[in-house]
């Protein structure tokens, strides 16, 4: 089925959902609202004719920096496929910067389980109904989402498990062998952590 | 005439002599013992990231380390070396001061590559710069990745290093 035609049929099953719809190099993509995604994902994976059974990928975007005409802050984008009638599509849902939740297709796809896992870690967007909604591939103490545009690439503040680990590291320094090539100093002293053996 | 040398004693390397036939080796305990190290590193593999497919291809047939003695071990507790190979990151940082902190003594650091040397390119939030933050380390070899005659170069290197150690096996080190 052409994916245009899933469009239609989509819009027609949930009118007043679908706010766009881009095709562009023979992609789809379609701009949704979040409040009824779970029933859309539901609709299109039971759908006989449309069928997308595979997930390929879920993941956040921040449209800061973007001039879009219509558009929030946020979007969450499905990247669908149907591997029986081999048609893909792409579903973006808004969500806006004040209250960064949708709800988690994990009920229609267990595989999007750790893909919101990394989207909440990196951006900051909480699914409701996730199983075990929690950071996957930060830190679990870590502070802030560093996919955000406004989270610079050095990050503001060092991790407080990082300067544990640096405190614990100038403890334990004065058990390193320390070998000097003149041979006369024989003994390992304090060192800073991370001074070069000579 | 010369000075009368004692028969039997056959001078191998510099202060390293050898009774033949009795198959003794007499010598200074340093160079020995360092020369028992040099030709015995057992690393502990903490290949992490893209350096650790470099690593293994040094210990395969082709470029094969076992014929200088290197044989990977497992665990921290065997092994005297460890080879750091691929990005550190900083969840990641604690975990390898731990592995670090189980090996016996003497034990050496090789860094292998460019982020395990000083982060490589990744100049961000969540990777170490360099390994040397939290651990001493011995030999730094760069490379992205280090081609395997670069790592063996690093092995060789570090052997030079443990050569060339004063009295690192007793109490007055």
């Amino acid at each position: 089925m052409e994916p245009m035609e899933i469009v239609r049929r989509l819009d027609t099953a949930f009118p007043g959902e679908v706010l766009e719809s881009i095709a562009y190099q023979g992609q789809v993509g379609v701009l949704v609202r979040r409040e009824r995604i779970v029933a859309m994902m539901q609709w299109l994976r039971d759908m006989p004719e449309v069928q997308m059974n595979h997930l390929m990928d879920l993941c956040g975007v921040d449209n800061k920096k973007r001039q879009l005409e219509k558009g929030e802050r946020f979007e969450v984008v499905y990247n669908l496929y149907s591997i029986s009638h081999r048609h893909s599509l792409r579903i973006r849902a808004m969500i806006p910067e004040n209250d960064p939740s949708i709800d988690s297709v994990t009920g229609v796809w267990t595989g999007a389980n750790w893909h919101e896992r990394e989207c909440f870690d990196l951006f900051g967007i909480t699914f409701n109904n996730h199983p075990d909604l929690r950071r996957i591939l930060l830190p679990d103490d870590w502070e802030g989402f560093p996919l955000r545009k406004e989270y610079s690439l050095k990050g503001k503040k060092e991790w407080q498990g990082m300067i544990d680990l640096q405190e614990k590291v100038a403890k334990l320094a004065k058990y390193d062998f320390s070998s000097q090539q003149s041979g006369t100093d024989k003994g390992s002293t304090a060192q800073e952590p991370g001074e070069k053996h000579e | 005439m010369g000075e009368i040398k004692a028969p039997g004693l056959v001078e191998i390397e510099e202060g390293v002599r050898m009774i033949p036939g009795a198959n003794t080796l007499i010598g200074p305990l340093n160079k020995i013992v360092n020369w028992s190290r040099s030709g015995s590193i057992w690393p502990v593999t903490f290949g992490l990231a893209c350096c650790a497919i470099e690593m293994m291809d040094a210990g395969a047939s082709t470029n094969d380390l076992d014929r200088f003695g290197i044989i990977f071990r497992a665990s921290p507790r065997q092994a005297d070396c460890m080879v750091v190979a691929g990005t550190l990151t900083k969840k990641m940082s604690p975990v390898l001061r731990r592995v670090y902190d189980q090996m016996p003594e003497p034990r050496y650091v090789l860094a292998m590559g460019s982020c395990a040397c000083s982060g490589g390119i990744f100049e961000t939030y969540a990777v170490t710069q360099g390994v040397d933050q939290i651990l001493p380390v011995d030999v730094y070899v760069p490379g992205c990745p280090p081609r395997p005659e670069a790592l063996l170069e690093g092995f060789l290197k570090l052997q030079e290093k443990i050569d060339q150690e004063q009295y690192r096996w007793s109490q007055w080190r």
